[in-house]
């Protein structure tokens, strides 16, 4: 039974007005307002920012979509919509002040087109299931996002989500075809088409990524590719990690796309050997998985080259996948990696800053001297053939100053992400844990252009407000994702 | 180059301020494209030069104005290219004419299209501000797309001045395979082989004939020859092929007096409208020779879940690319205000109206 919620931070007299607003085309079941009802959707995945919703929509249709966000407009009432809520930005913080909107109800895969190698969705529909439905076909779809068993394709679009493959098979903007999508007015928008390309702009790219602040996405149709014969990894050792890092750029140089191309430093394959019995060799200071996917003799060859180069730039050891389940176990380590984290240290930092890849010993270096400056450990997970970092920087909150060093640490670390040239976050999206740093990152007449991109479609800013662009007065300090031991919803996901 | 900058800005400030329209050109090799060119040509080759390239890196990073082929013979002298193929139409086509055209050839569906490879982009907007968005990485989700916006948006959004883009290795080997099939059929056959792990880089079809371009690692290509079997044909011959289809010299296109592009889902039977058709990308580009009515080959594209261009010849005045519906209409001319208030920059180039 649904009861006006007894939270002192909602305005009854608002929310009232907004339920009765919904509750004229909504059905009792799609409207939730009850305190213990609506606590679930308090946070995504980057728990240590909370915010009771004032009213949580759960619609079954398009139709029901369409007119919550007419009527939402006609109040001026906020609205946030959430996929399966596995961000790790806070995208999906819900509004106080204002209607979450959940898309968990839209499940169905609508239709699989094998021919035209595409898939219609929902935006419910899981990262994995897409992959899982079109395997019958030889086909499947390659973001692959380590959240893949639960997160949903509408929040892989509103993300730009990538995954391990993203070198050779790109994000989610490179893997997608057409979106239906609701503006705040209520208008459909369908953008992009069953061709390769579209008329007009190519709103399409602008809708990847914009994390929710400019329509609502009610559908997804997605481009599958044929499943590649074989795969085999290499498992690359070195005594330095500066080394490692000039065998990324060397593979690359070598003219070689690896499928997947990752390192991890000591102390990471020291934390989750316990837990995966990977085999990897704890006495290295860094290792390189390295992928190849194709058909047999492509691999073959392309393996042969990558031991080569891996050989030619100091590794200490290289072993190759003999088996899948070699491979999987090379893979699990890194996959298990953030969970590790959690399991070594009683709280962690995550940080998502992409550099040019020349920059990678630099980096590394600088880090290993911040974490000798701080007095705090940090694990170096990399999506290192993409230049994308995971430094987890370990803590304990309960040790007075371990937080606000945590925290300078981790700032340092932003801003040297930026200094070589890089971004503030590669995947894990602004939302709102990194609002700050997009001011470190973007002039005041860029974050503008933001602004007016936003009004274009919403003029009275009311989708996922405060979310991935600062307001300019707000431009002050950075940004941070804090992870509080036992705090991280869905903490047995792998995260990379 | 920083008094280039300077100019250019001066020169958006001033037009802004008298409405002035602005027809932005680098090499001009894409003239014909769009809508008729209008306002006081605003030439921006001058900015031109590759600021930063490390194949290591897989990003380059070139002023606008470079021209197409320094670009191409600057990667091609470390081994890599750009994933797009991109047409030139001419001897002095520019970077910035490529991205702000959007125009790919044959490549395009099976390795990326222009804005998929666009990283990071800089700007003068309508108020002549030099805005940067985007960078020279990979993976990078903070803020809107700008940098991927610009591409195809025919410079209405402002004037573009340095891009980064993701570039790739060249093929270690390649093979052009040919075949006897009428369009049903080649339609059938191509869109078979892109759902198999085949190293597919092109496919054409025209009057009977199939050719499918193979590219990739030496053994992955000799396998390939081995599956689809067909009529080798020899390098120097495809090489011709291949850049004739690109650049639009092969007779068909040198033949055609209206030139229709449309862009629908690969499967889509063969257009039932008169003329010559030439099929690239499995299917999904169909150019078509025709003189039939501007709707009917609107609707035949429309039908096929895409959309058409009238590409060269016809009547420009009704319209050159596929008109939007008003909802979606309504948000790009409003994109289009938020970069560039007092509608300067190559007005009617993309939609009669801005």
């Amino acid at each position: 039974m649904n009861s006006v919620a007894d939270s002192p931070q909602i305005d009854f007299t608002r929310q009232r007005k907004v339920v009765d607003a919904l509750a004229a085309f909504l059905p009792e079941h799609a409207l939730l307002y009850a305190r213990e009802d609506v606590q679930p959707y308090e946070c995504d995945g980057l728990s240590a920012y909370r915010q009771m919703p004032m009213v949580v929509v759960l619609p079954d249709t398009e139709a029901q979509v369409q007119r919550i966000l007419q009527t939402c407009h006609a109040l001026r009432v906020p609205v946030v919509a959430r996929g399966a809520g596995t961000g790790l930005s806070g995208g999906a913080l819900p509004p106080g002040d204002g209607v979450l909107l959940s898309l968990a109800r839209f499940m169905r895969i609508l239709d699989i087109d094998a021919a035209a190698r595409s898939a219609r969705l929902q935006p419910g529909v899981r990262n994995l299931a897409i992959s899982e439905a079109a395997s019958p076909y030889g086909l499947y779809y390659a973001p692959d996002p380590s959240s893949q068993i639960a997160c949903s394709i509408g929040g892989n679009v509103a993300e730009n989500s990538g995954g391990m493959h993203c070198l050779k098979y790109g994000l989610t903007v490179h893997n997608i075809l057409k979106l239906r999508a609701y503006t705040i007015d209520g208008d459909l928008l369908e953008i992009g088409g069953d061709g390769l390309d579209s008329a007009g702009y190519d709103l399409l790219a602008l809708m990847t990524g914009s994390e929710g602040l400019l329509a609502v996405i009610t559908e997804v149709t997605v481009k599958l590719l044929p499943i590649p014969e074989r795969a085999q990894c290499i498992l690359a050792a070195f005594d330095d990690v500066g080394k490692a890092g000039q065998a990324v750029a060397n593979i690359i140089a070598a003219g070689i796309i690896p499928a997947g191309l990752e390192m991890m430093d000591k102390i990471t394959t020291g934390a989750v050997e316990p837990f995966v019995n990977a085999g990897y060799p704890l006495d290295a200071e860094a290792i390189l998985l390295c992928e190849s996917d194709g058909n047999d003799a492509e691999v073959a060859e392309e393996i042969e080259r990558m031991k080569a180069v891996m050989r030619a730039s100091g590794a200490t050891e290289v072993r190759v996948s003999s088996s899948e389940a070699e491979r999987y176990r090379f893979w699990a380590g890194r996959k298990a990696a953030f969970p590790a984290a959690g399991r070594v240290s009683p709280d962690y930092y995550c940080m998502d800053g992409t550099i040019p890849k020349r920059a990678l010993p630099r980096v590394l270096k600088a880090i290993t001297e911040l974490s000798v400056k701080y007095g705090l450990r940090c694990m170096n997970v990399f999506h290192a053939g993409d230049g994308n970092l995971h430094p987890l920087i370990l803590y304990d909150a309960n040790q007075p100053g371990e937080l606000q060093r945590t925290e300078q640490f981790g700032a340092e670390i932003l801003k040297l992400s930026i200094d070589v040239g890089g971004t503030i976050t590669g995947e894990h999206g602004v939302g709102v844990e990194k609002i700050d740093a997009m001011c470190m990152q973007f002039k005041p007449l860029e974050l503008a252009t933001f602004h007016a991109v936003k009004a274009a479609f919403d003029e009275h800013a009311l989708l996922n407000p405060g979310k991935a662009v600062p307001t300019l007065h707000r431009c002050a300090e950075f940004g941070r994702m804090h992870v509080h031991a036992g705090q991280q919803k869905f903490p047995d996901l792998p995260r990379f | 180059m920083h008094e280039i900058i300077e100019q250019l800005a001066s020169t958006i400030r001033e037009a802004a301020a008298q409405h002035t329209p602005l027809c932005i050109r680098g090499g001009g090799s894409k003239d014909f494209y769009g809508g008729p060119l209008r306002g006081e040509t605003l030439g921006v080759s001058a900015y031109h030069g590759i600021i930063d390239y490390e194949p290591s890196e897989l990003v380059m990073t070139a002023r606008a104005g470079t021209s197409l082929v320094e670009i191409e013979n600057t990667l091609r002298y470390k081994g890599q290219m750009l994933a797009f193929e991109p047409p030139h139409f001419g001897l002095h086509s520019t970077l910035g004419g490529c991205i702000a055209t959007g125009l790919a050839g044959p490549r395009r569906a099976y390795t990326a299209s222009v804005r998929d490879t666009v990283l990071g982009a800089r700007l003068l907007d309508g108020k002549g501000d030099d805005l940067r968005f985007g960078g020279q990485v990979m993976k990078n989700v903070a803020g809107f797309d700008v940098s991927r916006l610009l591409a195809g948006s025919m410079g209405t959004l402002g004037v573009i001045l340095e891009l980064s883009l993701k570039v790739l290795p060249l093929p270690v080997a390649e093979a052009t395979l040919r075949f006897e099939h009428a369009a049903a059929g080649a339609i059938a056959l191509m869109n078979e082989w892109a759902g198999q792990p085949l190293p597919l880089s092109a496919t054409a079809w025209h009057d009977g004939k199939l050719q499918v371009r193979l590219s990739g690692a030496a053994a992955a290509v000799s396998a390939a020859i081995k599956q689809l079997g067909g009529e080798r044909v020899d390098d120097n011959a495809a090489q011709r092929y291949w850049q004739d289809i690109r650049e639009q010299s092969a007779l068909f296109f040198t033949s055609a007096k209206t030139l229709w592009r449309l862009s629908v889902k690969s499967t889509t039977p063969p257009l039932n409208l008169p003329g010559a058709q030439l099929l690239e990308w499995n299917g999904a580009l169909r150019w078509l020779a025709t003189d039939a009515d501007a709707a009917a080959v609107r609707a035949a594209a429309q039908s096929g879940g895409g959309h058409a261009t009238l590409f060269r010849g016809g009547d420009k005045a009704l319209g050159v690319f596929h008109a939007l519906p008003p909802a979606l209409h309504a948000i790009e001319h409003k994109l289009k205000r938020a970069f560039d208030p007092a509608g300067i920059f190559n007005p009617g180039r993309l939609y009669p109206d801005f």
